[in-house]
């Protein structure tokens, strides 16, 4: 395992500038997730790492050396894709020892065995290792991708959205076990996706990517309570942060050069009855807890309530803002 | 608008059973979620509401009328499959207004009818645009303004968001409810997002291998589960299992796990010895150093307003949904403590839950 610094990193395809000035640093045995919609520029930095393309200027320090002029084989990385691709004549046995038997490993065969029976155990397929690999269910087969690519023990473990093409219960599994096997084997991690539960759930850091730029990097505790701007406080938190004009709502203390208030959740204070100044629209019943849409003057929130409150659409209530963010004109964070 | 009254409906395909004896109403104005995996009958169930399947036995009243021979033209109901089917050569006008055409209304209703729907779904400023420079929004509106401007007796709908990403997904999920309380068309819905039920239908009937497993509010089901596959198919993450042997008796109170004395709402009926699971929703739980009841962190998932915790005990690993402002380390050892009220039990060999007060406790919310 290494850690892997990335300096001033461009690449252009055409017309489109998918990546600008990228600059991180990713600490030996640390896991961080790349945030960010399709085109973001997430992919393309996996496979500039990778090797898989070559950038138009800036620098890639794998373990300290610079990797500019090493082929991908060279640069003892590892890449898991969002299809899995695994040899369809092969059990998974063999699936997860091939990579292994690279000559140039020199790895013996009890070295292999006892690699591929350890890893089989952490992606919970040990039961399935002679079945053959087309005969797996899509989670099985997604498993064997991963644990194909955790038998090496490369410098880092690039994988571009893994788990997407799994259905939300196997995702939510698979996203525990992964974050354990990553600990376990204190490995580096740069993972990629859309999905802002996996994001805050496994990431040490995330990285927010929009657009070819890398807007903040944090652990998640941090891109959460702390946003730089309105784009990444609207990245993070289900339901979405309530974007309002600063005098909407009271309660605030907006600083000088206010243009929109971020309120989340905890930054409400709803109070029935009292001084009206909102309403509820309807409520989203979601088992564990109810999403309130309100709405005050013109404007519509949703937040989030314990199932039990008594409360029916159409109910007048009294909305005060409790420490919420405060952006300017350009979208960046006031304090 | 109406009600649909779906009486004993049952459907066979060869030796196959795809829907077995269904009765369900769907009220005037109401939404129904049809939810459940990838074949457990929903699709067919909708499928024989629309006239596009025969049952092989079963009604179907429609406004009161038995339309379960009638085609599914002489229906009036408008079937809503994947919502991106556009007309690429017609403008969202013509897009919109299609359906009434083909009847052969006038155009001057026609034109009225097209901008009451356009002004319903906020898109009346674009209704001379073509409809390939829309954006993705604006298209599901524009298909879904196609299946409204009729004014049919009801929507069938078809996973219509099933090939959107998840954060549209979202935004169009809200659309349509908002849209549904607006013009309280009765509808039906099929979809295997619980997500998606829960945050549209007014009623859901959860499906599994071509049965009605429950039919009821999403609160209802959510809270009082009938049996451990709904339980296990609703929430997320869904409903923890502790699995332990014993038999109860009406009235207790309590019930022994792994050597502990857990409070549970009183049972309502006898049971010999079996095999049975202590159902707990993760938000019911709660850290207790003082809980006898113990296990040591295997991981924690951080989500903003709050964290889910996964603790593993001797009877398995049991997800926990608690406030975000502690932080867990792995292998920590916590001990858990159950809000009495809420759980359910059941009976592991028919999957069936116990009766107890937490099925006659009157509704909140």
């Amino acid at each position: 395992m290494a850690d892997v610094v990335l300096r001033n990193l461009a690449k252009r395809f055409g017309d489109t500038q998918a990546l600008a000035d990228l600059d991180l640093s990713i600490r030996d045995g640390e896991f961080v997730v790349l945030l960010g919609p399709t085109g973001a520029g997430k992919t393309t930095t996996l496979r500039l790492i990778a090797g898989l393309e070559r950038p138009d200027s800036g620098r890639i320090e794998i373990g300290g050396r610079n990797v500019a002029t090493e082929a991908p084989a060279e640069r003892d990385v590892a890449f898991v894709f969002q299809q899995y691709s695994l040899y369809p004549h092969m059990t998974v046995y063999e699936n997860l020892a091939f990579p292994l038997k690279a000559p140039v490993r020199k790895l013996t065969a009890e070295e292999i065995d006892r690699r591929v029976r350890e890893v089989a155990r952490m992606v919970r397929i040990d039961h399935k290792l002679e079945n053959r690999s087309t005969r797996l269910s899509g989670g099985e087969m997604q498993r064997v991708a991963i644990g194909r690519a955790l038998v090496r023990r490369p410098a880092i473990y690039l994988m571009d959205e893994p788990l997407s093409s799994l259905d939300a219960k196997l995702r939510a599994e698979l996203r525990l076990e992964l974050k354990r096997i990553q600990k376990e084997l204190g490995s580096t991690l740069l993972y990629v996706t859309h999905d802002q539960v996996e994001a805050m759930t496994m990431a040490d850091r995330i990285g927010i990517v929009a657009e070819g730029r890398l807007m903040q990097v944090g652990t998640p505790r941090e891109i959460y309570g702390n946003p730089a701007n309105l784009h990444v406080a609207a990245r993070l938190g289900q339901p979405h942060i309530n974007l309002l004009p600063a005098d909407l709502l009271p309660g605030g203390q907006p600083p000088a050069g206010t243009r929109t208030v971020g309120a989340r959740t905890e930054h409400l204070d709803i109070i029935v009855g009292k001084d009206a100044n909102a309403e509820i629209d309807w409520i989203e019943h979601l088992g564990d807890q109810n999403h309130l849409h309100i709405r005050a003057g013109n404007h519509k929130l949703v937040t989030l309530a314990d199932p039990y409150l008594a409360i029916a659409p159409g109910d007048r209530i009294s909305l005060t803002l409790r420490d919420p963010l405060y952006f300017d004109a350009a979208g960046q964070r006031l304090s | 608008m109406a009600d649909i009254r779906i009486e004993n409906l049952r459907k066979e395909f060869g030796s196959f059973v795809a829907v077995q004896d269904s009765s369900f109403t769907v009220h005037d104005g109401e939404f129904l979620a049809l939810l459940g995996p990838s074949g457990c009958g929903k699709t067919t169930t909708l499928r024989m509401i629309a006239g596009l399947e025969l049952p092989s036995s079963g009604k179907i009243h429609l406004d009161g009328e038995d339309v379960t021979f009638n085609r599914a033209s002489a229906r009036d109901i408008a079937f809503v499959f994947q919502l991106f089917a556009l007309y690429p050569h017609m403008n969202v006008r013509k897009n919109i207004g299609f359906p009434l055409l083909s009847q052969g209304m006038p155009k001057a209703e026609i034109r009225q009818r097209v901008e009451e729907t356009a002004r319903l779904l906020q898109i009346d400023h674009i209704l001379n645009r073509s409809v390939s420079g829309l954006a993705g929004g604006d298209r599901q509106r524009v298909a879904l303004g196609r299946a409204i401007v009729r004014r049919p007796k009801c929507f069938l709908m078809d996973e219509p968001l099933g090939t959107l990403d998840a954060e549209f997904r979202e935004v169009m999920v809200h659309e349509l409810r908002e849209l549904h309380n607006r013009i309280h068309a009765t509808t039906v819905y099929v979809t295997h997002d619980q997500h998606e039920a829960m945050a549209m239908a007014d009623k859901i009937a959860v499906m599994n291998h071509g049965v009605i497993e429950q039919f009821g509010t999403p609160q209802e089901i959510y809270a009082k589960p009938a049996t451990m596959y709904v339980a296990d198919f609703i929430g997320s993450p869904p409903m923890n299992f502790m699995r332990f042997t014993s038999g109860l008796k009406s009235g207790d109170t309590s019930i022994l796990l792994d050597g502990v004395d857990v409070a549970v709402p009183e049972i309502h009926q006898d049971m010999t010895e079996s095999e049975l699971a202590l159902g707990v929703r993760p938000e019911h739980i709660r850290f207790s150093d003082a809980s006898p009841l113990r296990g040591a962190v295997y991981g924690s998932e951080y989500l903003g307003t709050n964290q889910v915790v996964a603790v593993e005990t001797q009877g398995g690993l049991i997800k926990a949904r608690v406030p975000a402002n502690r932080s867990f380390r792995i292998g920590e050892t916590v001990g858990l403590e159950f809000n009495p009220a809420k759980l359910a039990l059941f009976d592991c060999i028919s999957g069936r839950a116990v009766p107890s007060q937490l099925y006659q406790e009157t509704r909140h919310g």
